[in-house]
């Protein structure tokens, strides 16, 4: 099941639609670190909105997907983890510490605005 | 009902069979939605076990009851080279290869009762219970 990557002004958004697999899932991981060269985005969200698990390797590859897009120069948010995913990623002990998270879609967006705005406007 | 489903595991794509066959099942039972998060997140690191350490086994659901109380089974069973050390990959951070080693102590967290039987050259068998609460 690919996962379908729009672009949107300066940013891609990855939706996943479906339960992924192990292999979907490391596909999504070089298709956004390719498309983030290819577009030049610096701003990536990805979608979880429709993943009803995020067991550790689902979560692993989060980190992975958001630490890879830094070092191509770009900021990640993940969004939409539901409050039953998000229960039981913390009674497994799954983090994901040092990545971004969001709400939703919206609230992604908006973080990611606040990044470039601090950017542009030289603000430390 | 039926009592028991079983899923054949051999590549990840069957790891979201299991997932989604084992939540199918528990929802029969009558588990909660945070319930069925926490079982299809159970079924989906034990039946990674099977992927990553012995390549081919079977997950198999069952219904139980027991004094009152309903259930679900969950057995993993693979015939792969087995676990030299099962106190050690109960232990958090013991390094498995791609999971974090989170896989075993995690799941071992979130169901009622957790067994492990495991022999090497063998296989290994894991059982899980939970109940409905």
């Amino acid at each position: 099941m690919e996962v379908p990557i729009l672009k949107q002004g300066g940013y891609l958004i990855a939706s996943i639609q479906s339960a992924l697999s192990d292999a979907d899932l490391l596909s999504l991981r070089d298709e956004l670190a390719y498309r983030v060269g290819r577009f030049r985005s610096r701003g990536v969200i990805v979608d979880v909105t429709a993943l009803d698990v995020m067991d550790s390797f689902a979560t692993r590859t989060m980190r992975s997907i958001a630490h890879m897009l830094k070092l191509r120069g770009a900021e990640t948010v993940i969004v939409g983890i539901q409050p039953e995913v998000a229960f039981a990623m913390v009674q497994l002990g799954l983090t994901l510490e040092d990545v971004a998270t969001a709400l939703d879609l919206e609230e992604g967006l908006a973080y990611l605005n606040r990044g470039m705005k601090r950017e542009n406007t030289g603000a430390r | 009902m039926r009592d028991e489903s079983r899923v054949p595991i051999h590549s990840d794509i069957d790891i979201v069979h299991a997932r989604q066959k084992g939540r199918e099942f528990a929802a029969r039972i009558g588990f909660s939605s945070g319930e069925l998060t926490l079982i299809a997140t159970a079924i989906s690191e034990l039946a990674r076990n099977i992927v990553e350490y012995a390549q081919h086994g079977e997950m198999i659901f069952q219904a139980i009851h027991l004094a009152g109380q309903e259930g679900i089974c969950i057995t993993a069973k693979d015939e792969g080279p087995g676990i030299l050390d099962v106190g050690q990959a109960l232990q958090d951070g013991y390094s498995s290869r791609r999971s974090y080693g989170l896989g075993l102590p995690g799941t071992k967290r979130i169901v009622d009762e957790f067994e492990i039987a495991s022999e090497v050259g063998t296989g290994t068998t894991i059982v899980v219970r939970k109940w409905k609460k």
